[in-house]
């Protein structure tokens, strides 16, 4: 049926969240918005060096917008900021456009099935959008999707 | 399942879905179940036809030319005013406007009348259970005119608290406006009650009949309200034509809405006088197509009777209720004593997102999220809903249909 959008490894990371909790000694903090859901996204990053040392997130959403916010932390861990950013538009070009899917996105190729969904698109992207926030330390206001 | 009472048996479905060609597809090769009619009604064969009959062979701008096409036009725009003074029980198609639809009806007494009548420090109701429509023109009149927005809560089930609503009225009201049904829990308030009791203050009252006028008859005179709006696209008409209703005595003392063609009687550079009821508040060419269209729509709705779609949809809505009432940890989201055929429900565990794209490769459609009505949504504690809101044209296979997809949804996430 919608096995193209809901794979087993969307479905687990949904249940099964990784890396969802707060972070007391995060130094780089920002929150996400969709206003067409009403999800929202706290994300907590540790960067050492401009590496992130360790991140987390919590908040309330959809399978597919907590599963990538999941599988988001997952690929994170000991990146340099400008390869977080890189595998960002990497990911939001998944997403996107019909560019053909390449393996350094790893695990995150999942979600290329969101393609086919346009209005699920920015359920995907809530955490990464949140994260671009995070890395360039525009704390305060929330992101928004919209 | 409950057994089918006469009203669901007397009420010939499968005839009436023959009208709408658009629930003769499939939809990712399943057939369609269209029930997000609180978003927009399906239109039947005979608006589509009005419409393309205009632009075919009656196509012309209306209340100026004295050519031909021009009267047609004319003549067949104006009679969807007669049809709505009949289908609302206007005293007078003078005091019916034309508009874009419920908004800007809304926009409209906001605009016109707020401005010229609202002080600092006077106050305007409105419920918890409004439409973003019937909240924000007020909030922004009153920010401007430094005037108050008092709420009637709701209680569990989603039904107005009227001993509240009492004690919000004083002498500083103003106006109370209220939706007749909400388009988020299906409650049907008590309108007549409220207008009664906001005229006993001396307050105005102005109705947002946008998901009250496809579903019940409504009487503007008996209910007594001084405003009332709906849109032509909730009522199997196209979108783009909504009717404003307001007593005459109140438009006539309002200034114009929006300057221009039409609204005026004679213009010099100097002085410019309006135009007579209800072409005061019709600047510029309107929708003439979409006026057409929904002449033709409620011809329709009246030839199948709003009694008997009424009955209908209630006998659907308890077939609805028990069906979904079924399923493991499904919570109805609104369950007033006096409702809409609307089923608004969260599922434990699975986002109301989830479950619309899980839905919709069934074939199934259904609206998600806050239904422009994030206060009632704050009211539950929940970022949104699953609703499933139904028509005459729906059946109880239908509602099964649903039954079971969210069966398939529970299981994809079990």
């Amino acid at each position: 049926m919608v096995h193209d959008l809901y794979q087993e490894t969307i479905l687990d990371h949904s249940k099964r969240p990784r890396n969802c909790h707060p972070m007391e000694d995060a130094n780089r903090r920002a929150e996400g918005y969709n206003p067409l859901c009403g999800d929202k996204l706290k994300l907590y990053l540790k960067m050492e060096n401009d590496v992130v040392k360790d991140v987390s997130f919590e908040g309330s959403g959809c399978a597919i917008s907590t599963a990538s916010a999941s599988l988001m932390t997952e690929s994170l861990k000991g990146k340099s900021k400008p390869e977080a950013l890189k595998l960002l538009e990497k990911f939001h070009d998944l997403l996107t456009t019909d560019s053909p899917v390449t393996q350094e996105l790893g695990k995150l190729v999942v979600f290329c099935g969101v393609r086919d969904y346009p209005a699920r698109v920015k359920c995907a992207t809530l955490a990464w959008h949140t994260l671009k926030s995070a890395l360039n330390g525009a704390d305060e206001e929330p992101v928004s999707t919209e | 399942m409950s057994t089918l009472t006469s009203a669901v048996t007397a009420f010939d479905v499968d005839r009436i879905r023959e009208d709408f060609p658009v629930l003769k597809q499939k939809i990712h090769g399943k057939p369609l179940v269209y029930l997000d009619n609180a978003a927009t009604s399906q239109k039947p064969q005979s608006v589509i036809d009005a419409i393309v009959k205009f632009y075919t062979v009656d196509c012309a701008n209306i209340h100026r030319g004295v050519h031909e096409l021009s009267q047609r036009s004319t003549a067949a725009y104006e009679e969807t005013r007669a049809k709505t003074k009949r289908f609302l029980n206007a005293r007078s198609k003078s005091e019916l406007i034309f508009v874009r639809g419920t908004t800007e009806g809304i926009n409209l007494v906001t605009f016109s009348w707020g401005r010229t009548n609202i002080r600092e420090g006077d106050e305007i109701v409105i419920a918890g259970l409004e439409h973003h429509s019937n909240i924000v023109p007020w909030q922004i009149l009153c920010e401007d005119k430094g005037a108050k927005l008092r709420i009637i809560p709701i209680d569990d089930r989603g039904e107005l608290i009227l001993e509240e609503y009492q004690k919000l009225l004083g002498p500083r009201t103003r106006m109370v406006a209220v939706g007749h049904v909400s388009n988020a829990l299906g409650t049907i308030n008590p309108v007549r009650q409220i207008v009664e009791m906001a005229h006993g203050v001396g307050a105005l009252t102005l109705v947002d009949g946008a998901q009250a006028v496809p579903h019940m008859k409504v009487d503007v005179q008996a209910l007594d309200a001084d405003f009332y709006a709906f849109s032509g696209h909730k009522v199997c008409g196209p979108t783009g034509i909504g009717v404003l209703y307001g007593k005459a005595r109140l438009l006539n003392a309002m200034p114009p809405y929006q300057g221009g063609g039409d609204m005026i009687r004679t213009v010099t550079f100097e002085k410019t006088t309006y135009n007579d009821l209800p072409y005061k508040f019709e600047a510029g060419t309107p929708d003439i197509a979409g006026g057409i269209g929904l002449g033709a729509a409620l011809d329709y709705l009246m030839h199948l009777g709003m009694d008997k779609i009424a009955a209908y949809e209630h006998e659907l809505l308890l077939y609805g209720t028990e069906a979904l009432s079924h399923i493991p940890g499904l919570r109805m989201i609104g369950t007033a004593r006096e409702k809409a055929a609307v089923l608004s429900f969260v599922i434990e565990g699975i986002h109301p997102h989830d479950i619309g794209t899980l839905l919709d490769r069934q074939g199934i459609a259904v609206r998600t999220g806050h239904h422009c009505a994030q206060p009632v949504m704050d009211r539950y504690q929940v970022p949104a809903t699953t609703r499933a809101s139904l028509a005459f044209y729906n059946t109880t296979a239908e509602i099964d249909a649903l039954a079971d997809g969210l069966k398939k949804v529970k299981e994809i996430f079990s």
